[in-house]
């Protein structure tokens, strides 16, 4: 018994709370109150760092790589804008979560779909399914008013209390309460003995069936909550945007955000967050360099990372922060490490 | 009758063209295990290569073709050598990224030389309207397609199957570590192959310009097009991809043409479900080792 109390005092001296993370948080509420000026583009970064949350989910800690994660997205998106343009559910936060089931719902469903396979079917798969999504949303324009996208969305207050203001104040703050939600979720399920037997999959998914994890069921339950995630997020997109078009399915939506996740690092679930303030940084650089041949640059971007490798641009990123932690908490402090790196 | 003859050819054709654009692919995956989504830009520097020397510089068409593949085949060789070959041993989440990386930058860059606009490339009179076969009408571009095409393909299978090289291709798409035992140079083998695949492509875009049209955003278009040729027809021999091109060509044709709204929905989702029904694709055993 002695190894398995081991074990679990590992999993739980893993899973504290370190400075670093509180330090992380209360910076970003700092932001939300420092710059009243910049609420949407910070918004747009909280959506996009949910977004990355849930494709580090199945990516960072069930190594399934998924070429069609907007397609939850758009899901989501699609209903809560139906949800709200139609009057079902009125109050936003009922709506949201509607939305994200929606999603979870679909994603337990292509779920068997991408299980089977290797990585290189599973690439297509996911693509596929993003695709036909996409396909079906413009076939069905009666429905998801095609091309021009769903029109005239009008949210009501939050809770009944908290009005859609239209500088965006509410919106970020909504948004930044539910990722916080969300994220507290997922450490928990990534630190659970859940998530340590998705790990061991993502390693060697047959020395994991061996030891009785059973691989097909965790990959369906972490893919449809990755979904749920992802559905959440693009629901977060129509309600602070009022606006839900074809392009929440586009290939180019999926292709970034794992730009996202590789620039902040996967498996640690902050490098979603992290991946998500450079990325836009980037993309206003390099949009406001040349407005319109900003994609280059972002390709340009990923070809250097892949070149240079990802590990050691993480060492790089984290070197600053990593100091500053040691500064202040002494040399033995746990710095943030991104888990795939140490392999 | 006469027009479902005459989808049926022009099915044929777009079929035979996916095959010259994707077989390059189909060694790229097989031989290397690489996952280069990045294909399409190789076809579409041919096809810009192919339109500025015709309605630029005056060349004739034909004249043109062959330095579409040559200068696609040029810069293949240029990006294996410098780029690709470093990440063949590389995970596929790191090949997928750093292959669309090369796809957003190839689109930014035609965008700002040549212009967001679709590109139409002069054709000569001999090359327009249509034949009339036995009351069938045939259009001359697609039939000069499939000529070439399908002596492409006949040169290719031969190439394969009777020279010294082929038989070396073939060892080592099977089994890289044996080939390289057996003391063949399978780096050697495998860029020279690359080189060729992306000439290949360069001819298919500059052939496609009138077909599937030609704009900035033709890789990123066309990319799940190749991908299904190789992921459904497998990439342990030539006869797969090219059964699936053709399968993948008359099924989109036709899907266009009778049930124009639900078109793309059929083949995505045809295609989700030979992958499921088999993972290495229909004809093929080494696809997704």
């Amino acid at each position: 018994m002695t190894a398995l109390s081991d074990v679990s005092t590992h999993a739980m001296a893993i899973a504290r709370w370190r400075i670093s993370e509180v330090a992380f948080w209360v910076l970003a509420l700092a932001c939300a109150f420092l710059f009243p000026s910049r609420y949407l583009i910070m918004t747009d970064i909280v959506r996009l760092g949910l977004f990355a949350l849930s494709l580090d989910l199945i990516l960072g800690y069930a190594g399934i790589v998924s070429l069609g994660h907007a397609a939850f997205f758009g899901v989501g998106a699609y209903s809560a804008g139906l949800l709200a343009l139609h009057g079902i559910i009125n109050e936003p936060v009922i709506a949201l979560v509607a939305a994200g089931l929606v999603a979870a719902v679909l994603g337990f469903l292509t779920s068997f779909l991408v299980i089977r396979g290797v990585d290189l079917t599973r690439l297509m798969v996911t693509l596929g399914i993003a695709l036909l999504l996409e396909a079906l949303a413009e076939r069905f324009s009666d429905i998801t008013g095609g091309t021009d996208g769903l029109q005239g969305i009008e949210m009501q207050p939050i809770l009944g209390l908290f009005a859609f203001d239209m500088f965006g104040r509410t919106g970020l703050f909504y948004s930044l309460v539910v990722l916080f939600i969300l994220f507290l979720l997922a450490r928990r399920v990534v630190h659970s003995p859940f998530g340590l037997s998705l790990r061991a999959i993502k390693n060697n998914p047959l020395r994991a069936a061996a030891i009785g994890v059973p691989v097909n069921r965790r990959l369906i339950a972490i893919y449809t909550l990755a979904a749920f995630y992802a559905g959440i997020a693009g629901a977060l997109f129509t309600q602070t945007t009022a606006l839900a078009s074809l392009d929440v399915f586009s290939f180019e939506r999926s292709a970034d955000l794992m730009l996202v996740l590789v620039i902040g690092g996967t498996g640690y679930l902050y490098g979603g967050l992290i991946g998500a303030v450079v990325f836009k940084m980037l993309q206003e650089l390099f949009q406001s360099i040349t407005p319109q041949y900003w994609l280059f640059w972002i390709g340009l971007v990923l070809v250097v990372i892949v070149m240079v490798g990802r590990a050691r641009i993480h060492r790089f990123v984290l070197f600053v922060p990593n100091l500053i932690i040691r500064q202040l908490a002494g040399r033995k402090a746990a710095v943030a490490v991104p888990e795939s790196d140490a392999s | 009758m006469a027009s479902i003859l005459t989808n049926l050819f022009d099915g044929v054709a777009y079929g035979m063209l996916l095959f010259v654009l994707a077989c390059g692919l189909a060694v790229t995956l097989g031989l290397m295990n690489f996952v280069n989504l990045a294909h399409g830009a190789f076809a579409m520097a041919g096809g810009y290569i192919c339109a500025v020397l015709v309605n630029n510089s005056g060349w004739p068409f034909f004249a043109a073709l062959p330095l579409a593949f040559v200068g696609s085949a040029v810069i293949g060789i240029a990006l294996e050598r410098t780029l690709y070959r470093h990440l063949y041993s590389r995970s596929h989440l790191d090949q997928v990224l750093f292959s669309i990386g090369l796809v957003f930058m190839s689109v930014a860059a035609v965008d700002y030389i040549m212009g967001s606009s679709r590109v139409f490339i002069k054709l000569p009179a001999a090359l327009e309207g249509q034949i009339d076969l036995f009351g069938v009408g045939i259009g001359r571009y697609r039939l000069m397609i499939v000529v070439i095409c399908g002596l492409l393909t006949l040169a290719l299978q031969l190439i394969l199957a009777k020279t010294r090289f082929g038989s070396r291709l073939r060892a080592a798409v099977d089994d890289p570590r044996a080939a390289i035992g057996l003391g063949i140079n399978v780096p050697q083998v495998f860029a020279f192959t690359f080189a060729f695949g992306c000439g290949l492509a360069g001819l298919g875009g500059a052939l496609s310009a009138e077909i599937l049209g030609l704009d900035p955003y033709f890789p990123l278009k066309f990319m799940i097009y190749f991908l299904i040729v190789v992921t459904v027809g497998g990439s342990s021999s030539i006869t797969g991809p090219f059964l699936a091109s053709l399968l993948l060509g008359i099924a989109d044709v036709a899907g266009k043409y009778y049930v124009p709204k639900v078109g793309p929905f059929v083949i995505y989702t045809v295609m989700i479900v030979i992958l499921l029904w088999r993972p290495n694709g229909l004809f093929g055993r080494t696809a997704a080792r």
